[in-house]
């Protein structure tokens, strides 16, 4: 067995399942506590890396641009809860995926409309672009860097959500929104910071992969359905869950691409293992999801207080 | 004359209904094949809205992965046709059977759950069938699959011309919105509906909605392939692309446009969408934005699609008698 492959496997999981993370926390809150299906949260990760790739191509640093690039994501999260999805709370969830799905559309068009058609490669600074050894093992620093920041930003939206008041009035609300409203608790306020915050990570889960992948129109719509199958699988209104189900499910899926052949090889001819691996590892999270929702419709790491 | 209709939204669905019987005259007489095309596309797809709504509307089931029965409808006269085998009847069997078996299986999983976990669930499964698809390289995988000839069957009902494949579509849409509005009123289609509503009642009436929901779903995806055989011989080219879940949501999108559990108004939300996609699109390659815009307004301000403001005029002519 090649150890080199498996390390940088592992490696890659702990990317995918960590840029989920960071997708997945808001998507998660905005679910658990405001009730509300988000299927555009995908275009605010496309949004995210487009402005981070405009600014960087205007002042030249990758920081700048992911640090402006939040406020602008936030900025437009917080305009869209205001005029639009505030409006929608209280109507059913056949009406979120509606809207949703008309703002992706809008969202998808409006990318179109001022950046053009094609992709938006982003370049990045030479300190990150180069590999680092570890013993007999080369490693990209960029791939270090996603892991490190995503580890971050969990560490600090641990710290938020446990520690700060704000993170108390966000806990209660994914427990019993109607109690918090009863307490007092300017709700429309905690709605709108919660919507912006959560759209603002999954910015920066954008900004994080375009230098990778480019910019693209429509990148967050395949990325926003294993987030909701993350958000499934971990328990709606969970960020610990959404943490623990992004890293399984980061792992079953690129673990699953590259040794489910070889897996299967054991138990059948290999023409046949050739053709049902990929569809199979590409199968794996909406099976663990149907699963989870068939056994365990809670989630496994549901938020406390709600059964 | 009594028995003509006497409602605003009675004689617009009659006038449809009578256009649209005429259509291929119509449209041969103004030398426009095209339109006809445009018209077949629609009501195709009108037969997958209408199946749709079956279980969102009047069942209050909301699917994200309709879509996939009419990929599966396709490729049971594609994959088929891959071996040479051109028997209508077989395709017809096949989609429904194979269909009928989809949905049973991932109905009885997924109507375990209720709310925002069906959409998720019904999602899942639509995408694992899409992904299947997509691996399948034999049958072309994401490049899809061309089917060379249409589904044989006996002269009279042959679909090999325009005018035969639109009458076909034609056909089949009668009797769905036939077998729709029989369902609705029958001891069954209440019952579905009884339990939209409240279904704790119609279980401590005694009612097992858990196979009434269950019936209902197996029904409307058997529907819908049909949609997807006619869809399969219509653009001779299918590829797993028809069944994403985009597609899904496009499907829903048809019947809010037309007015959620009502007889006719997925036919109407559909035609109008398709007519809107291609004059959009004509005059702007920006034209998804104006979609959009449409869809946010129609839910915060729309009230019930066009069948809802047809039902207005209606109440209006009332109250003026």
């Amino acid at each position: 067995m090649d150890w080199n492959l498996l390390v940088t496997q592992l490696m890659n999981g702990l990317q995918l399942g960590l840029l989920l993370f960071l997708l997945a926390s808001g998507l998660t809150l905005i679910f658990g506590i405001m009730d509300f299906i988000n299927l555009s949260h995908g275009s605010f990760y496309m949004i995210g890396a487009y402005f981070c790739g405009t600014i960087v191509s205007i002042t030249g640093s990758f920081v700048a641009g992911v640090l402006i690039g939040l406020v602008g994501v936030f900025a437009v999260g917080a305009l869209i809860e205001r005029f639009i999805v505030r409006y929608l709370y209280l109507k059913d969830h056949l009406d979120h995926v509606l809207v949703t799905f008309g703002l992706i559309l809008i969202f998808d068009t409006l990318v179109h409309l001022l950046w053009g058609p094609s992709g938006m490669a982003i370049p990045l600074p030479d300190a990150l672009n180069g590999q680092v050894n570890l013993g007999n093992l080369q490693l990209p620093t960029y791939r270090l860097v996603i892991i490190v920041a995503g580890l971050m930003v969990a560490v600090m939206l641990y710290f938020l959500v446990a520690k700060t008041r704000l993170g108390m009035l966000i806990r209660a609300g994914a427990s019993n929104r109607s109690m918090v409203e009863a307490l007092g608790v300017n709700i429309n306020r905690l709605f709108l910071i919660v919507f912006a915050l959560g759209t603002a990570m999954a910015g920066l889960a954008g900004m994080l992969i375009a230098p990778i992948t480019e910019a693209s129109i429509g990148m967050g719509n395949d990325i926003i359905i294993i987030a909701l199958v993350v958000v499934i699988v971990g328990g709606i209104g969970s960020v610990k869950g959404a943490f623990y189900a992004a890293l399984i499910i980061g792992m079953i899926d690129t673990m699953s691409r590259s040794y489910l052949d070889q897996l299967l090889q054991l138990v059948m001819p290999d023409n046949y293992a050739e053709t049902a691996a990929p569809a199979l590892s590409a199968m794996l999270v909406y099976i663990l999801m149907a699963a989870v929702l068939a056994f365990r419709p809670q989630g496994l790491f549901p938020p406390a207080g709600m059964k | 004359m009594s028995w003509l209709p006497t409602t605003v939204s009675g004689r617009f669905y009659s006038l449809l209904l009578l256009v649209l019987a005429c259509a291929p005259f119509i449209f041969e007489w103004a030398n426009q094949p095209f339109y006809l095309d445009l018209l077949s596309r629609a009501l195709i797809l009108g037969i997958a809205a209408i199946s749709l709504n079956l279980i969102l509307g009047f069942g209050g089931m909301v699917s994200l992965g309709h879509a996939a029965y009419i990929g599966i409808g396709a490729y049971c006269v594609g994959i088929p046709a891959y071996y040479d085998f051109y028997n209508g009847w077989l395709h017809l069997a096949l989609a429904l059977s194979v269909s009928a078996s989809f949905a049973l299986v991932t109905g009885a999983i997924s109507l375990r759950t209720k709310g925002v976990y069906f959409i998720m669930i019904t999602m899942a499964f639509s995408q694992m069938a899409y992904f299947t698809f997509l691996s399948l390289e034999e049958y072309g995988a994401d490049d899809g699959l061309v089917i060379y000839s249409r589904s044989e069957f006996p002269e009279w009902l042959s679909m090999d011309s325009s005018t035969g494949l639109y009458y076909w579509i034609f056909g089949v849409l009668l009797l769905s919105l036939f077998f729709t509005q029989r369902l609705v009123r029958s001891h069954f289609g209440r019952v579905i509906v009884g339990s939209r509503y409240n279904e704790q009642r119609m279980q401590a009436l005694g009612f097992s909605t858990y196979r009434y929901r269950l019936a209902c779903y197996v029904i409307s995806a058997m529907i819908c392939s049909v949609a997807g055989m006619l869809l399969g011989n219509f653009t001779s080219f299918i590829s797993p692309d028809m069944m994403g879940w985009t597609r899904s949501g496009e499907l829903i999108f048809m019947v809010i446009i037309g007015g959620v559990a009502t007889l006719f108004g997925p036919l109407v939300g559909t035609i109008a969408f398709v007519l809107l996609e291609e004059f959009l699109s004509a005059i702007t390659i920006y034209w998804h934005l104006i979609f959009g815009v449409m869809l946010v307004l129609l839910v915060l301000f729309g009230k019930g699609g066009i069948h809802g403001w047809l039902a207005m005029l209606d109440r209006r002519a009332a109250d003026h008698d």
